[in-house]
């Protein structure tokens, strides 16, 4: 179970982007962040895998504070994964998704074998798409070889800031099927961050929607529907808000 | 029989010599250096002090021609690189005693010198060879004639018109000054580049213009000369500068160097001036007719004239030119080396933070804006002549492209590949070198290209402070006005930047990922 009890960020420049947010994801469940853009999404995120600092507050997995943990070791355990992938632009496809297998020292057999696997286990073809550059494959695609990287070593937690966020809507629907499915198999405790109202009621357990640095609803999406809620409302309306 | 026996007697006798000689010769290592400042008068005074000490002793001398300057030659000498160049009185006392008096007598001038260069530097002057190289004014032969001019006090009755350069109209020891001690009616007075000021006496537009009085160009327009009567001009000597420890040293080399004391006047030079700048002979032919001459030398084989062709020079001087070359490249490769092997880290470190960053690069950009001869020049107090300054000097041109694309390289990387980097959980240093290294690698690889051929290209000038290269022939070749000497500098130097920069832009295609290709 990941934690977040009471977190505030304060930034360097002295902007609150946080203010005393409490969550819970139960391991196993998806968690989506939804809001408008700069209402603290991303901030949320990168704190559960201290790329950033909380300025107050405790969060925790798995019952232990995040920060007594080695924060190198902390982030080979978390998958993480941004919009329009962030694959680097020198490694092939393959070597994209053994970096986490790279830095914890596998052997290269093993290396390769797994790499098959998360080929195989996003949807990919191994032998014509593993040695190609991100430059030479399609939106969908590198998303995909994003997520196969994010799982390399196969992380109980899984971080994911947009991933769909750039792709064209007909992409972005077949991708969220393979979500959905992946996340029956593989049973990953995930942060979703997301500023589509469909695909967070979709593809999440829990709901939570940001605005200005806290969490103004929370709740299942069957909840969240029933309640006829005003911001989701809002959401549904307004589209991508 | 005894055919045999007198060949094996030579041959034993050959020997025997040989063994001697190579004894006698590595006992005595007499080596002296005469240095010279990059202009024609100073390198013909080299070559006669040089082939006077050649031919009263054994001793070899080696000839050091190019020295950027005073300042060069003066270092170069104190530091025992050189062991005498030719000096003029007038620059001793003002650019380097610094004395600003005026009106001195020749004869206080060298004493002056003489005292304060022993006390200060530990330097003798020799005797002076007998002419003063100063300012002069010059007039068409005919129009002084005619107004019965023949020195300078005789300008007061006439209005004449006055074409002087630009350095003459304003210095103190130049029209300033001498408006004081003489009276002129200078209907017009203009400053001109020196050569147009030649140019405009002899067709007649100007009526009188300043000189030196050795100038080679005063004999090849025929000028007249007007004597300086009331001595405004400062004296401008010329006499052998030597290391104090010559005369203990080699007293026989010191011996054979009075011989030249008084025996060269100011037509003497002017024809050898012009000899080489007009008439384009070598600077060692010159001197050597000169000695022969005054019977200093006798008939002794010069290595004479000039090659005129380019081409045939070139090939001449093949082997010689991949000695330089190779030299050179030793130059420029190790200050490039020493450049990247600081400039990389520099740059990878100040990229980290952009205030420090702007400092440093800010920094360089400066010493990048230093004109190349002035950065070789503030090396020599510092390491004296040679090839230690001259890779400094040539490092810190380096550095600046190499840091800057450094820096340059790992900023135009998107930080979201960071960010993903951290956020996979590497650690700062495989950041480094597993993301932000191979991706500015082709941005860094241009700045080592581009300081690459800087560097080439600049160490051409080494060679006036002594280190040696392809600079070696340019720096002769303009001293002596040979161009085609300077060519064999100039066009392998090219030919050398140009190769190394498409070998450079062929690795750095190679360094550019894959994934980063079209
Ligand atoms: N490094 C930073 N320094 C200062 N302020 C920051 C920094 N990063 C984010 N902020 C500010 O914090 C607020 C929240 O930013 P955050 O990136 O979490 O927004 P977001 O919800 O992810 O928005 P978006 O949907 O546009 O990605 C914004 O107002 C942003 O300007
Ligand atoms: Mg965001």
């Amino acid at each position: 179970m990941i934690a977040l009890e009471s977190v505030s960020k304060t930034y360097p420049g002295g902007h609150q982007a946080l203010s005393d947010v409490s969550l819970e994801i139960n391991d196993g469940e998806t968690l989506a962040l939804l809001g408008t853009s700069g209402c603290g999404k991303t901030t949320t995120l990168r704190l559960i895998n201290r790329l950033i600092e909380a300025s107050a507050g405790r969060i925790s997995i798995g019952g232990r504070d995040i920060e007594t943990l080695d924060p190198i070791e902390l982030r080979r355990n978390i998958g993480y994964v941004v919009q329009e992938a962030g694959l680097f632009p020198h490694m092939t496809a393959r070597l994209n998704v053994e970096t986490v297998p790279r830095l914890l020292g596998w052997s290269p057999q093993r290396r390769s074998e797994r790499s098959r696997e998360l080929f195989a286990l996003v949807g990919l073809d191994f032998t014509t798409l593993a040695d190609r550059y991100p430059n030479q494959l399609s939106g969908g695609q590198r998303q995909r070889v994003g997520l196969a990287r994010a799982l390399a070593a196969d992380p109980p937690v899984v971080l994911m800031d947009e991933p769909y966020g750039a792709l064209d809507p007909i992409t972005r629907r077949q991708l969220q099927t393979h979500f959905l499915d992946l996340k029956a198999r593989l049973k990953k405790t995930m942060v979703l961050v997301t500023h589509d109202v469909e695909e967070a009621l979709r593809l999440a357990d829990t709901v939570a929607i940001l605005v200005d640095g806290h969490v103004a609803e929370i709740g299942t999406p069957k909840g969240l529907r029933a309640t006829e809620s005003s911001l989701v409302n809002t959401f549904l309306r307004g589209g991508d808000a | 029989m005894s055919c045999r026996l007198t060949r094996v007697a030579r041959a034993t006798a050959i020997a025997v010599y040989l063994l001697v000689t190579s004894d006698g010769a590595a006992g005595q290592t007499t080596k002296i250096a005469v240095g010279a400042k990059p202009f024609t008068e100073s390198a013909v005074l080299a070559e006669v002090m040089a082939q006077t000490i050649e031919a009263y002793t054994d001793i070899v001398v080696e000839r050091r021609l190019n020295l950027a300057g005073t300042h060069v030659c003066l270092a170069a000498l104190r530091g025992g690189e050189i062991d005498l160049y030719a000096e003029y009185t007038g620059t001793g006392l003002r650019d380097i005693l610094g004395d600003k008096s005026e009106r001195i007598s020749p004869g206080l001038a060298f004493a002056t010198v003489a005292k304060e260069f022993a006390r200060r530097f530990d330097l003798e002057w020799l005797a002076p060879f007998g002419f003063d190289n100063t300012y002069v004014l010059l007039m068409r032969p005919q129009h002084a004639a005619e107004l019965a001019v023949t020195k300078v006090s005789d300008l007061s009755e006439h209005p004449l018109r006055f074409g002087v350069s630009h350095e003459f109209l304003s210095r103190p020891d130049g029209l300033p000054g001498l408006r004081k001690v003489y009276t002129f009616q200078e209907s017009h007075t203009v400053g001109m580049a020196h050569d147009l000021a030649y140019q405009g006496l002899v067709e007649g537009s100007i009526d009188v213009t300043d000189g030196y009085s050795t100038d080679a160009k005063i004999l090849r327009y025929g000028l007249a000369t007007l004597a300086d009567d009331r001595h405004f001009f400062p004296p401008y000597e010329a006499a052998p500068l030597a290391r104090r420890d010559l005369a203990e040293r080699v007293p026989e080399a010191y011996e054979a160097l009075r011989l030249l004391a008084g025996r060269i006047d100011a037509a003497a030079m002017r024809d050898m001036n012009f000899q080489v700048e007009q008439k384009r002979r070598a600077p060692a032919a010159v001197a050597a007719d000169f000695l022969g001459s005054l019977g200093i030398v006798a008939d002794r084989k010069v290595h004479s004239e000039r090659e005129t062709g380019v081409f045939r020079l070139l090939y001449q001087r093949r082997w010689k030119t991949l000695d330089l070359a190779s030299r050179h490249l030793m130059l420029a490769g190790g200050a490039v080396l020493a450049a990247c092997l600081i400039g990389i880290p520099l740059g990878i470190a100040v990229s980290r933070r952009p205030a420090l960053a702007k400092i440093v690069l800010g920094f360089a950009s400066v010493l990048q804006t230093i004109p190349s001869i002035a950065l070789l020049a503030f090396m020599l107090p510092l390491f004296g002549i040679g090839v230690a300054p001259a890779l400094v000097a040539l490092f810190l041109y380096g550095l600046l492209p190499i840091m800057r694309n450094t820096v340059t390289g790992l900023h135009s990387i998107e930080d979201r590949l960071l960010d993903v980097g951290r956020g996979l959980g590497m650690t700062d240093s495989q950041i480094l070198q597993q993301v932000e290294l191979p991706l500015a690698a082709p941005v860094l690889m241009a700045g080592v290209r581009t300081a690459t051929v800087i560097t080439v290209g600049t160490a051409t000038l080494a060679a006036f402070i002594g280190a040696g290269g392809l600079g070696d022939p340019i720096v002769t070749g303009l001293a002596t006005t040979d161009y085609a000497l300077v060519l064999c500098g100039a066009l392998p130097a090219a030919a050398l930047a140009i190769a190394l920069d498409w070998i450079l832009g062929q690795v750095e295609r190679w360094v550019t990922p894959s994934g980063l290709r079209e």
